[in-house]
């Protein structure tokens, strides 16, 4: 069946089309334009004038061992977070979906933290993950100087990773739900009276079919990790310590609002939208190809 | 949230200026003032700007909170940019540099003696006037919320030690600390070493010390200006710190732990720590009850020639690009807020200090020193005042100086979690500091500091 609408004249078919246009160039061209602009440039922040420096600020960015230091920990966030947040969804989601008693509320709950919002959720993990005066600092009663985000990177890192992936395991959970409520009962009752256990029929029927929804979540789960860490970060570390969490969208915040440095900031946004652009390229082209859709 | 707020503004200024173009007789001038206070001290601002407003029925003010002193520059910079500014802004100390050279503000000394209103000032305390002043001494910005870094002490701990003064110098502190943990105390002193921690560890430090902070008189005779902290005596007292810390005298408290210093102090649990007199009141209000503590001048090292401590707070700056009806609005305000009256219900509400000598005087006469709350916060004059301000003890005059801060932060870091000795971090500072002042060199490409 032809599904197409034609238009007698094209000048019909523009106009019909030329809302979307506008919003289009209003909301990414124009803004994106206009930081490619400012990225080739050093821009006075009170608007007193820009002189033209070509690619100096890509070239001071990519030569600055800081930068490097805050996306190799973007890609390490990146990965941990998608990992947990997806795994930790897809085992709540099987869970809530084999119906055990109370899983009508589970679907409910679980579907909470997605809806709170960064900041005031890492309000909250700060207070849990507070090395003196939170419930970790059991923790440190029994083991003094154990866990220490003020001054260990590492320690600080795991504090943004927990706070971020709780916020997505709801999320991811949503999906999966979904999904897994999508796959016929019928090929489940199937492979139950062949004998299969829970964990194989998980493993070879539920999961393929599933394929569709880890892909889609795992391209969102990743760009996610890249752009809405910024509360996470800003309120629980600060980028800190010694810039132990300064992940790429942090560094962006800092420099351009408060640090003034617009042209630097508007050089990294452009650094981090190519480096999405990639990944979302790659993900489509080469994973893509292993999920079936029917 | 603030982009809304500036829409509002700006729906106001176009009802306002239709207003204005009406006849109508008596109307007040109305005019936009944006600060960067929040919670507390945006609720004395309101009650200021209300009392201007009942004190005569030419001008309005306006006043707006920005949420905090990041979000007001930056709003400020984006309402300037389409031409929607308000007519006075708080700027904080570190925004000081950008300002002067964004050639968007109105001088304030030019403002008042345009506008009838004769200033005296030099009646400003030298230390807190310079800082917002040119080179040659005319004053861009008006001395607003004021405050300096005072070291902070718990009498009954030093009474168990059998002391009953602060330590005036570093060794002595040393003694003290370790004296203070012999008699139990697990936290004699903290620190904090986040990028705001700069201002009393490394500036104020530097100040009283007659040290630079960077060449070039800290900034003030031009953008050339590089960071030199790692080879003043700055090194040195990194250095002790960090031995302190190792040796259980100095215990770091910020919020991210769960505790900050002054809340640390407040609740007895450290003893002693260096933060701003803005705080006297939050420690007043949420201290241990019956707990005795006082404020003195932070230590030096022995034998140093004590020099003024540096001024911290913001100043208001009037922008350009407004009518010289609320030019005159603004300068009735400035001159409102000037008054020895407005200084003290400014200084009782918050912690900050009158900026006037004559402010100051009037204080003292009507006896605010001597009562229970407030005693011990003339020791921020007397700190300020210590001496006459030196090429070095002016200010601190740097590009970009938020990032420079971020760096300070994370080197000392660094430095606290052995991750570098004290002088690598040191000059890993000055190195990345110094970027930083070249991309602002680069970016007002031959322009002067006034």
């Amino acid at each position: 069946m032809e599904k197409r609408t034609t238009f007698s004249k094209w000048s019909i078919g523009f106009l019909f089309a030329v809302p979307q246009i506008l919003l289009i160039f209003t909301f990414f061209y124009w803004p994106a334009g206009e930081a490619v602009y400012w990225s080739l440039t050093l821009q006075q922040p009170w608007g007193g004038g820009n002189e033209w420096v070509g690619l100096d600020n890509f070239r001071s960015i990519l030569t600055n061992p800081e930068y490097w230091n805050s996306v190799t920990l973007s890609l390490t966030f990146a990965a941990i977070t998608t990992t947990l947040a997806m795994g930790g969804g897809l085992i709540l989601a099987a869970l809530t979906d084999r119906q055990l008693k109370g899983s009508k509320i589970y679907r409910v709950v679980l579907i909470w933290p997605y809806g709170i919002a960064a900041p005031a959720l890492a309000m909250a993990f700060r207070f849990i993950l507070a090395p003196e005066a939170g419930f970790m600092s059991v923790v440190n009663h029994y083991w003094p100087g154990l866990w220490d985000p003020g001054l260990n990177g590492a320690d600080a890192m795991a504090s943004i990773i927990i706070a971020f992936s709780w916020k997505y395991i709801g999320y991811n959970f949503i999906f999966f739900l979904a999904a897994l409520q999508g796959v016929p009962r019928s090929l489940i009752e199937a492979a139950a009276m062949d004998g299969s256990s829970v964990l194989r029929r998980f493993r070879d029927v539920q999961l393929p079919l599933l394929t569709p929804t880890i892909f889609f979540l795992l391209v969102i789960n990743i760009t996610e990790s890249f752009q809405d860490s910024f509360g996470i970060v800003d309120i629980m570390t600060s980028g800190g310590p010694a810039n132990s969490t300064n992940l790429m969208v942090y560094k962006i915040y800092f420099d351009g609002f408060k640090g003034l440095d617009y042209s630097g900031a508007a050089a990294q946004s452009i650094i981090l939208m190519l480096l999405i652009i990639l990944l979302t390229i790659f993900q489509f082209r080469f994973i893509e190809r292993r999920v079936h859709y029917r | 949230m603030s982009k809304l707020k500036n829409c509002i503004s700006a729906a106001a200024a176009g009802v306002m200026s239709l207003a204005l173009a009406l006849p109508a007789a008596a109307a007040p001038i109305k005019f936009d003032f944006w600060f960067g206070l929040s919670g507390d001290l945006e609720r004395v601002v309101q009650t200021m700007c209300t009392n201007f407003n009942n004190s005569q029925t030419d001008y309005q003010v306006v006043c707006t909170s920005q949420g905090n002193y990041d979000a007001a520059l930056q709003n400020t910079i984006a309402a300037f940019r389409a031409g929607k500014q308000p007519t006075i802004v708080q700027v904080y100390d570190v925004g000081t540099a950008t300002m002067m050279l964004s050639g968007a503000y109105y001088p304030v000394s030019k403002l008042m003696s345009e506008n009838g209103y004769k200033v005296n000032w030099n009646d400003y305390f030298p230390g807190i006037a310079r800082y917002y002043a040119t080179s040659k001494g005319e004053l861009l910005s008006f001395p607003f919320n004021s405050s300096t870094a005072l070291l902070y002490w718990n009498k009954d701990a030093f009474a168990k030690i059998g002391k009953t003064a602060a330590p005036k110098t570093w060794e002595e502190a040393a003694d003290d600390m370790k004296a203070l943990k012999g008699a139990g105390y697990d936290c004699p002193m903290a620190i904090n070493i986040s990028g705001n921690e700069s201002w009393q560890l490394m500036e104020q430090f530097s100040a009283i010390h007659n040290e630079p902070v960077a060449t070039q008189n800290n900034g003030y005779d031009g953008l050339d200006a590089r960071l030199t902290v790692n080879k003043t005596k700055f090194v040195k007292y990194v250095t002790d710190l960090k031995s302190w810390y190792d040796a259980g005298l100095i215990k770091i408290k910020s919020k991210d732990l769960g505790q900050d210093m002054v809340q640390a102090f407040a609740s007895g649990d450290c003893q002693m720590i260096l933060t701003s007199v803005g705080d006297h009141g939050t420690v007043s209000k949420t201290q241990k009850a019956g707990m005795n503590w006082d404020v003195a001048e932070l230590p030096v090292y022995a034998g140093t020639e004590r020099k003024n401590s540096l001024v911290g707070g913001a100043s208001l700056w009037v922008l350009a690009g407004k009518s010289s009806d609320e030019y005159k609005g603004a300068a009735a305000f400035l001159n409102f807020i000037a008054k020895p009256e407005t200084a003290l219900f400014w200084s009782t509400n918050t912690g900050y200090i009158p900026v006037t000598k004559s402010g100051f005087d009037f204080m003292k006469s009507s006896g605010f020193y001597d009562k229970a709350p407030y005693k011990g916060r003339e020791v921020a004059i007397a700190s300020l005042t210590a001496s006459e301000p030196t090429a070095i003890t002016r200010g601190v005059r740097l590009g970009n100086f938020t990032q420079i801060r971020a760096e300070f932060g994370n080197q000392m870091q660094a430095i606290f979690a052995n991750k570098v000795s004290v002088q690598e971090g040191l000059d890993n500072l000055v190195k990345n500091g110094n970027a930083v002042l070249d991309r602002f060199e680069a970016t007002y490409k031959g322009k002067q500091l006034p």
